[in-house]
C-alpha cells in the first residue's frame, strides 16, 4: 500500500544543503507493523509526515494506494488524510479548548458525517480505549497517557487504513507505554497498518519489521 | 456550518476581555454612526414639522435694497387688490421689556396688521387680533401669547390688563395659543410673544419704520401664481434686480432643511464609517495574533483533515461573529443613550428613536468589515504548511 521510490527531502539551511531524507525507497504492504528506529535529526519524522501526506517530496514518487501524491492539491490532501490516515504524536497535539470527545470528533466534522453517526463512532472509540468516564474533560485535566489514548481514539475514528505513530510514547512513563503498545498491538491483529517511529528498541521489536535510518538513509534489519 | 459557529463562539468566549477590548472599536463606531443619525432625523423630523405647520399658502419677503422706492402701508394695501394675491402682513420685530405688576422679563414684540393672523394661521383663544383701526390710530393695545401671559401676569384670563412694553403702556385686548411647533419653540426660546399694531411698533422702536423691509403674502388661487405675482411686482419696483429682495415659501424652506440634513447625513455617517473601519483594523490585528497563537492548532486540524477552505471558513467566521457581537452590543447601547437622551430632552418635545434602517445599514457594514478584515488573517492561517504549523512551538 505505499510504495515510496527514491524519495528525497532537502531543506535549505543558510548556505548549505540538508538531506533530511536521502533517496529512500520502501515499500509496505497493508497489515504489516513497522517500526523506524534512528538517532534525533535522522529524518524519521521527515519519512513519515511524507508518508502521512501532510508534506511532500522534493524527488521521487510515492503512491498510497497505488496514487501519486504529489499530483495532488493540498485541499485533496486534507482529504486523504482525512480518510486514510490516522497520526499520533509524541506531543499529543489535542486541541486544548475542545474536550476529549469534541476532540475525537474533529475528524468525523471534516469528513462531514451526520451528527447520530458521529456520536455513535465518539462512543465506540473512546470505550475502545477505556475512556468513556473522561469523553467530557479537557486535555488539560488528563494524564499524558489519557491524552495519548484520546489521540489514538482520534487517529482511528475514521478507520483509517494506516496508523502513523511518531515517537508516540515519547512522553510516557514505562507503565503507559506498555498500555499505548497494547493499544497499537490489538490495532495491528485487527488489520490495521501501522507504522511507528521510536528511540526504543524493546518498542521497535514488538513490531514485524524494523527500518533503521541515519542521515536521511533508510536500512532494513530483517528479524 | 453550524459546528465552525460553535466554535467560533467557543474562542471568542475563551478570551471574554480581550474579544471585548476588540470588539471595543466596532461597538464606538456602531453607536456614532446609529445614535449620531437618529438624533439628527430626529432634530430635522421636528423641524420639517414645524416647517410644514407653517402653512402652504405663504410666502415670506424680505427686503434687502430699498433702491429709493420703499414699501409701506399703503403699497401693500394697493398689491392685495392684485390678481393672485391673497392677503398682505407687514411684519416687524423687536425684543423688548415687559413689566407688569412686580413681573418683568423680554419679549419679542412682532408688529403688524390684521391680514396676519390668517396668512400665519394664528389660533386666538381669547378677545381679538389687532383691528385696521388700531393700526390707524397707532392704538396700544397687544395680543399676547399663552406663555407670555402666564409668565408675565400670571394667568391666562388677563384681556383688559395693561402690561408696558419699553415702558410703553399697552391694553391686552387678545390672547394666543401658543405656537408649539414653530421654529423657535423647538429651539426653545422666544415663545414669549406680542402682537402690535405695526404703526405702533414704528413709535416703540426705532428698527421699525414706515418702510417695510419684511412681510408674509398668502396666495389668492395657488403659490406658484402668488409668487410669479409678487416677484414681478417687486421686480417691477426695484429696478429688475431680483439681489434687492427675497421671497421664500415653505417649499423652498423644506429643500434647503432637506439640503442641510443630507450633507450632515452623510458627513456624520462618514466619521461614524471611519471608527467603523478603524475598529475593523483592531479586528484584524486581533485576527492576526490569534492565527499566529493557534498556529499549532492549525496545523493539528490541517493532519487530521482539514483543507484550507475549512480553516478560511473557520477563521473568517470567528472575525465576523466577532464583529456582529460588537455590532449587537453597540445597536443595544445606542438604543438606551437615545431612550436616555429622549428623556432628558422630553421638554422639548423632539423624539429620538433608533432609526431601523441605519440600523440594518450598521449590521451589514459590521458584516462587511468582518469579512474583509477577516479575509487577510484567515487567509494567513488557511496557507500554512501543515509540518511548519505542527512544528510551531515545540
Ligand atoms: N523545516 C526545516 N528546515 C530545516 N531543516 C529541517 C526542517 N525540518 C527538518 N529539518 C532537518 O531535517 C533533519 C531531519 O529532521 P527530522 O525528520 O525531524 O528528524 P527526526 O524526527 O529523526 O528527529 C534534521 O537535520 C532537521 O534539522
Ligand atoms: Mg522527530
Amino acid at each position: 500500500m505505499i510504495d515510496l521510490k527514491n524519495v528525497s527531502r532537502v531543506y535549505q539551511v543558510g548556505s548549505g544543503k540538508v538531506y533530511a531524507l536521502n533517496k529512500a525507497t520502501l515499500h509496505i504492504d497493508a497489515g504489516e507493523f513497522v517500526s523506524i528506529v534512528g538517532p534525533s535529526g535522522s529524518g524519521k519524522s521527515t519519512l513519515m509526515n511524507i508518508i502521512g501526506c501532510l508534506d511532500i517530496a522534493d524527488s521521487g514518487t510515492y503512491l498510497l494506494d497505488g496514487i501519486p501524491i504529489e499530483d495532488y492539491t493540498e485541499t485533496e490532501l486534507a482529504k486523504i488524510r482525512n480518510r486514510k490516515i490516522g497520526f499520533v504524536f509524541q506531543s499529543f497535539n489535542l486541541i486544548d479548548k475542545l474536550t476529549a470527545e469534541e476532540n475525537v470528533e474533529l475528524p468525523l466534522i471534516y469528513r462531514g458525517v451526520g451528527k447520530a453517526e458521529r456520536k455513535a463512532r465518539v462512543a465506540e472509540v473512546l470505550e475502545r480505549v477505556g475512556l468513556t468516564k473522561w469523553s467530557h474533560h479537557l486535555p488539560t485535566e488528563l494524564s499524558g497517557g489519557q491524552q495519548q489514548r484520546v489521540a489514538i481514539a482520534r487517529a482511528i475514528v475514521t478507520k483509517p487504513s494506516l496508523i502513523l505513530g511518531d515517537e508516540p510514547t515519547g512522553n510516557l512513563d514505562s507503565k503507559t507505554t506498555g498500555e499505548i503498545m497494547e493499544i497499537f498491538r490489538e490495532l495491528h491483529e485487527q488489520g490495521n497498518t501501522i507504522m511507528l517511529i521510536t528511540h526504543d528498541q524493546e518498542i521497535a521489536e514488538q513490531a514485524s519489521r524494523i527500518i533503521h535510518i541515519r542521515d536521511g538513509v533508510l536500512s532494513e534489519v530483517s528479524i | 456550518m453550524i459546528q465552525s459557529f460553535k466554535m467560533a463562539l467557543k474562542s471568542i468566549a475563551g478570551n471574554k476581555l480581550r474579544s471585548f477590548l476588540t470588539m471595543l472599536g466596532i461597538i464606538i463606531g456602531v453607536m456614532a454612526l446609529v445614535i449620531l443619525v437618529s438624533l439628527v432625523s430626529g432634530a430635522t423630523g421636528s423641524v420639517t414639522d414645524s416647517i410644514f405647520s407653517l402653512g402652504s399658502n405663504l410666502l415670506t419677503v424680505t427686503i434687502s435694497d430699498d433702491k429709493g422706492a420703499p414699501i409701506n402701508l399703503q403699497t401693500l394695501n394697493e398689491w392685495m387688490e392684485k390678481d393672485g394675491i391673497g392677503l398682505i402682513a407687514p411684519s416687524g420685530e423687536t425684543s423688548a421689556t415687559a413689566r407688569y405688576e412686580g413681573n418683568s422679563g423680554s419679549v419679542t414684540v412682532y408688529g403688524t396688521t390684521p391680514p396676519y393672523e390668517t396668512i400665519n394661521g394664528l389660533s386666538l383663544l381669547l378677545g381679538r387680533f389687532i383691528k385696521s383701526s388700531d393700526v390707524d390710530n397707532h392704538t396700544n393695545v397687544a395680543v399676547i401669547n399663552e406663555t407670555a401671559a402666564t409668565e408675565l401676569i400670571g394667568y391666562t384670563d388677563c384681556i383688559g390688563e395693561e402690561v408696558s412694553l419699553d415702558g410703553v403702556k399697552f391694553t391686552v385686548v387678545g390672547l394666543l395659543e401658543d405656537d408649539e411647533k414653530s421654529l423657535t419653540a423647538v429651539f426653545g426660546r422666544g415663545s414669549v410673544v406680542a402682537y402690535i399694531p405695526y404703526t405702533s411698533l414704528m413709535r416703540l422702536s426705532s428698527e421699525a419704520t414706515s418702510n417695510i423691509t419684511s412681510f408674509s403674502v398668502s396666495a389668492e388661487t395657488d403659490m406658484a401664481t402668488a409668487e410669479a405675482a409678487v416677484t414681478s411686482l417687486l421686480m417691477e419696483r426695484f429696478d429688475q434686480d431680483d439681489d434687492a429682495f427675497t421671497v421664500s415659501s415653505r417649499d423652498m424652506l423644506e429643500d434647503a432643511m432637506s439640503d442641510v440634513t443630507s450633507v450632515l447625513m452623510i458627513l456624520l455617517g462618514s466619521i461614524a464609517g471611519i471608527s467603523l473601519i478603524v475598529g475593523g483594523i483592531g479586528i484584524m490585528n486581533i485576527m492576526l495574533v490569534t492565527v499566529t497563537e493557534r498556529t499549532r492548532e492549525i496545523g493539528i486540524r490541517k493532519a487530521i483533515g482539514a483543507g484550507r477552505g475549512v480553516i478560511l471558513q473557520q477563521f473568517l467566521l470567528e472575525s465576523v461573529v466577532l464583529c456582529m457581537f460588537g455590532c449587537a452590543i453597540g445597536v443595544f447601547l445606542s438604543w438606551a443613550v437615545l431612550r436616555i437622551i429622549s428623556v432628558v430632552v422630553s421638554s422639548l418635545s423632539i423624539s429620538f428613536s433608533l432609526e431601523w434602517n441605519v440600523v440594518l445599514i450598521a449590521v451589514g457594514f459590521c458584516f462587511l468589515i468582518g469579512i474583509v478584515f477577516g479575509l487577510y488573517p484567515a487567509n494567513k492561517a488557511a496557507k500554512m504548511e501543515p509540518v511548519e504549523a505542527l512544528r510551531y512551538g515545540g
